[in-house]
């Protein structure tokens, strides 16, 4: 039993990843909390995933503002072309 | 066409004033990209006019668009799915013998050296977010991008992709740890 508990670090910081979205079971953060204990790479690999995190969450908010339209140059190209289907 | 204006209440010719920008925006946020997603918008369209007899008035005009141009998506993940192999990704971890799963030496992380203070200002730094997400394999670019900036629901990309949450998990974290050596490379340890 306890050999299933321990993870490689490639498992490990699968888990971090879904952490960092809140997806990651109960089970899978006890998994993650151990090896992070016994293995330094994957500790400094989780602190640095969190600013990671943080970067992408800026860029998330900046994208969300922007909506991307067609030019009407482009619509008119595609009247054109779905007039010619008919 | 009339014929089919008549039966089902469908005006293709309305359809680019009506639709074309919700449907181009939709699919830009997927493909990323905006002549695929131009190329995608027109071919939902050609689908439209050709089965429009299939249209049953069950969902809006609208609905029954953006069902369309969602399988045309699916259609386009997985030809870069096939087109471009894993091969060009560069793995962290040992995949096999003894070591399997541990951190492959040279990929190890290396502390960073710049402060966390200097990361919100500027606009380099989310220009090399982007070039760094640019060079990952489309496919994982695709699936993170949805994920960590449209921030979709795990449940609703698999269904997009048709691809298992543990795939979507391995996706994100051979995305995340390659961003993160490119970001490591460029950006902090510059």
């Amino acid at each position: 039993m306890f050999k299933k508990f321990k993870i490689t670090c490639d498992e490990a910081t699968t888990i971090c990843d879904k952490a960092q979205y809140g997806e990651a079971s109960f089970y899978e953060k006890l998994q993650l909390n151990w090896h992070i204990l016994i293995c330094k790479i994957c500790a400094l690999y989780s602190k640095q995933n969190r600013k990671m995190s943080h970067l992408f969450k800026m860029k998330a908010s900046e994208c969300k503002n922007e909506t991307k339209c067609l030019s009407n140059m482009d619509k008119e190209a595609l009247k054109e072309q779905l007039s010619n289907f008919n | 066409m009339n014929q089919t204006n008549n039966s089902n209440n469908l005006s293709p010719n309305k359809w680019v004033d009506d639709y074309a920008d919700y449907l181009f925006n939709y699919a830009v946020v997927r493909v990323n990209d905006s002549n695929i997603a131009k190329d995608l918008v027109q071919e939902t369209f050609f689908a439209g006019l050709k089965s429009a007899k299939n249209f049953q008035g069950k969902s809006t005009e609208r609905t029954w668009l953006v069902s369309i141009l969602k399988r045309k998506i699916i259609d386009h993940y997985r030809k870069i799915n096939s087109k471009k192999g894993q091969a060009e990704v560069r793995m962290n971890f040992y995949d096999n013998g003894e070591n399997e799963g541990s951190w492959i030496e040279e990929r190890v992380p290396q502390s960073w050296n710049n402060e966390a203070e200097k990361t919100i200002e500027n606009r380099e730094l989310k220009s090399q977010i982007d070039k760094c997400i640019d060079a990952l394999p489309e496919k994982y670019a695709m699936v993170f991008r949805m994920k960590t900036i449209q921030e979709f629901e795990t449940e609703e990309i698999c269904k997009e992709l048709d691809i298992t949450p543990s795939n979507l998990w391995v996706i994100i974290h051979r995305a995340r740890t390659q961003l993160r050596n490119c970001m490591e490379k460029n950006w902090f340890n510059k």
